[in-house]
């Protein structure tokens, strides 16, 4: 009993991961149609700019992560003038191809500013566990349980409340409607990879405190992250987080009952099965596209 | 498809000579291993060229080749032929196995897939350590001969490499100029038209797919039975990514893109000796400088002096 609430919370824990990295794929597909390879490397910039601001130049754990987040938002912006905007007309394959670049030339960076080895972040709180129904817990999982809420609950009320947030979401419906009813496409864009950036690096700051920050962190949790999109449906970000959560916990369980080592391998699986069976997703109706 | 031949003959040529010329054997085993990207190279320019897709797990595949390959020779006592095809086959299967689901799908989840499928197989040559070796590496894999004729100097395995080469352009050649081609250029731009033209769009991709796949398994192998060992980092994530610069910086849009960037990519580290670290960005600012710029690589930026020689086209 203990064992499996302990596991559950592990799982629960990069559950949330997954499911921040799975929103951040789908902000960038419904806004471009394209699959972002640097998705996982935006995490792994967030998780290697809190070690820094917190580590190196001791400010705050508070205010740090917030300028992680700030850092995410540049990234975003950034990756979205200089690689995704220019290659744009050349079509979707040639911006897919683009990002992959981005993903080489952000980790071989960061391996040169922060080396090899991977890094201790601490946590949060305090360095002592909780014991919740017996199980020891970093407190760190709580405060990555609180803070995703927050995201959650801003992300609901961005994107159902304000004009700004429906507007995104009217340009991923139907792209060609919402520019005849006078919605800014470019800036919207813009705002879609600011927004991806600021949650995927979220999420690296996140994690850093329990997984370590590493420079080639990225393809792992962007391959994790995908495929919380993918249950959930690509695209659809409630679908998205139950994703997340539903791939971690599985994830925890099995790297706690049966091997860790084919924890990495369980994700893979889920994917191809998930195309195989459901390419729509567990979650949303229609829109699968089949050719 | 004329002038493609043409092109195949001056290649042909081209490699009969190099080889003595070259100063010496290191410089033929550079164009030994350049052979061998380019041919890997080829598979996936012809997935990506012609089929509109990408494939982010060539290393994984380009490693199918060289494990089992090198392992039934090695473990078994297999003749190389057999376990050459029987690693082929087996490739074939594999990419069928993950091509299948995401090929039907509209968009690019072979992309992610496959990234995926990189990543498993890499664990397995690493964790599988009876079979592989681990992360230590695989030792005694039978060197290739026919009768009593040995490939064991650079030299002759280089020409043998380049006739796999050669031989390999002369099928895509062909195969981009066949009814198959037309088709995957059909599908390239518009899936919705091929389709009604009665394409089966799907079964299409997932023929090119796997066959990108049993040439990079067919480099793997070449490679294996050259260099007789082999450990898990040569078949990691970074070939993948640098099989897609060697496309794109050749031109994708061309067979030959995959000669012109696979030789140069592979010369490169020759010229950058003491770059080490820093290669793995470079690779990345070359893919994104090059898509930028010359988005149709150097076969683009010939055929546009060409065109400027000779009038328009």
């Amino acid at each position: 009993m203990v064992n499996l609430i302990q596991y559950l919370f592990a799982g629960l824990t990069m559950g949330v991961i997954y499911a921040l990295t799975g929103v951040g794929f789908n902000l960038i597909y419904n806004a471009t149609g394209v699959i972002n390879f640097a998705q996982g490397e935006f995490v792994m910039v967030g998780a290697m700019l809190l070690y820094t601001f917190q580590e190196v130049l001791h400010i705050p754990s508070p205010i740090a992560l917030v300028l992680v987040v700030i850092g995410g938002i540049i990234v975003g912006l950034v990756f979205e003038h200089t690689v995704v905007k220019p290659l744009m007309p050349m079509g979707v394959i040639t911006v897919i191809i683009g990002t992959i670049g981005a993903s080489v030339v952000l980790r071989g960076g960061a391996m040169l500013i922060w080396g090899k080895d991977a890094l201790a972040v601490s946590p949060l709180l305090s360095e002592r566990p909780i014991f919740l129904f017996g199980a020891a817990l970093n407190t760190q999982v709580l405060v990555v349980m609180a803070i995703t809420a927050l995201a959650v609950l801003f992300l609901w009320y961005f994107f159902s409340h304000t004009i700004v947030g429906r507007a995104i979401q009217a340009c991923a419906m139907n792209p060609l409607a919402a520019l005849l009813a006078g919605i800014p496409m470019e800036e919207m864009m813009a705002l879609s990879f600011l927004l991806s950036g600021s949650l995927s690096a979220l999420a690296g700051g996140l994690i850093a405190p329990i997984t370590l920050a590493e420079y080639d962190m990225g393809t792992m949790l962007a391959l994790k992250g995908f495929c919380a999109a993918i249950i959930g449906g690509l695209g659809n970000n409630p679908g998205a987080f139950v994703g997340g959560l539903l791939l971690g916990v599985m994830e925890g369980l099995s790297a706690g009952y049966l091997s860790s080592g084919y924890k990495d391998a369980l994700a893979f699986l889920v994917l191809i099965l998930i195309l195989l069976w459901r390419p729509e997703g567990l979650i949303s109706r229609g829109r699968g596209e089949r050719v | 498809m004329k002038r493609d031949y043409l092109l195949l003959l001056t290649l042909t040529v081209t490699i009969l000579l190099l080889p003595p010329l070259l100063p010496g054997d290191y410089y033929v085993e550079v164009l030994l291993f350049a052979g061998i990207n380019v041919l890997v190279a080829l598979g996936l320019s012809l997935l990506t060229g012609y089929a509109g897709q990408i494939s982010l797990g060539h290393a994984g595949f380009y490693g199918m080749g060289a494990y089992i390959s090198g392992a039934l020779t090695a473990h078994l006592g297999w003749p190389v032929p057999l376990a050459a095809i029987t690693a082929l086959l087996a490739t074939a299967f594999v990419a069928a196995l993950v091509g299948w689901p995401t090929l039907r799908l509209k968009g690019h989840y072979l992309a992610m897939a496959t990234l995926g499928l990189g990543i498993i197989l890499y664990i397995l040559f690493v964790q599988l350590r009876g079979i592989t070796g681990g992360a230590s590496g695989l030792s005694g894999i039978r060197p290739v001969h026919l009768g009593d004729l040995y490939f064991d100097t650079p030299r002759r395995y280089c020409y043998l490499v380049w006739s796999i080469v050669v031989l390999a352009f002369l099928f895509s050649i062909n195969l981009v100029h066949s009814r198959t081609g037309m088709a995957l250029r059909a599908l390239h731009y518009s899936e919705v038209a091929a389709s009604t033209l009665g394409i089966d769009v799907a079964m299409y991709k997932l023929k090119v797919f796997v066959l990108s796949a049993v040439f990079a398994a067919l480099g793997g192998i070449l490679y294996a039975h050259y260099i007789t060992f082999i450990s898990p980092e040569t078949f990691g994530f970074m070939y993948s990514v640098d099989l897609v610069v060697m496309i794109v910086l050749g031109g994708m849009h061309s067979i030959w893109g995959a000669l012109l960037g696979g030789t140069f990519l592979s010369l490169l580290p020759e010229a950058l000796h003491r770059l080490e670290d820093l290669e793995v960005m470079v690779h990345g600012l070359i893919l994104l400088l090059v898509l930028i710029f010359l988005p149709k690589g150097f076969v683009g930026l010939i055929e546009k002096v060409g065109e400027k020689i000779h009038g328009a086209p």
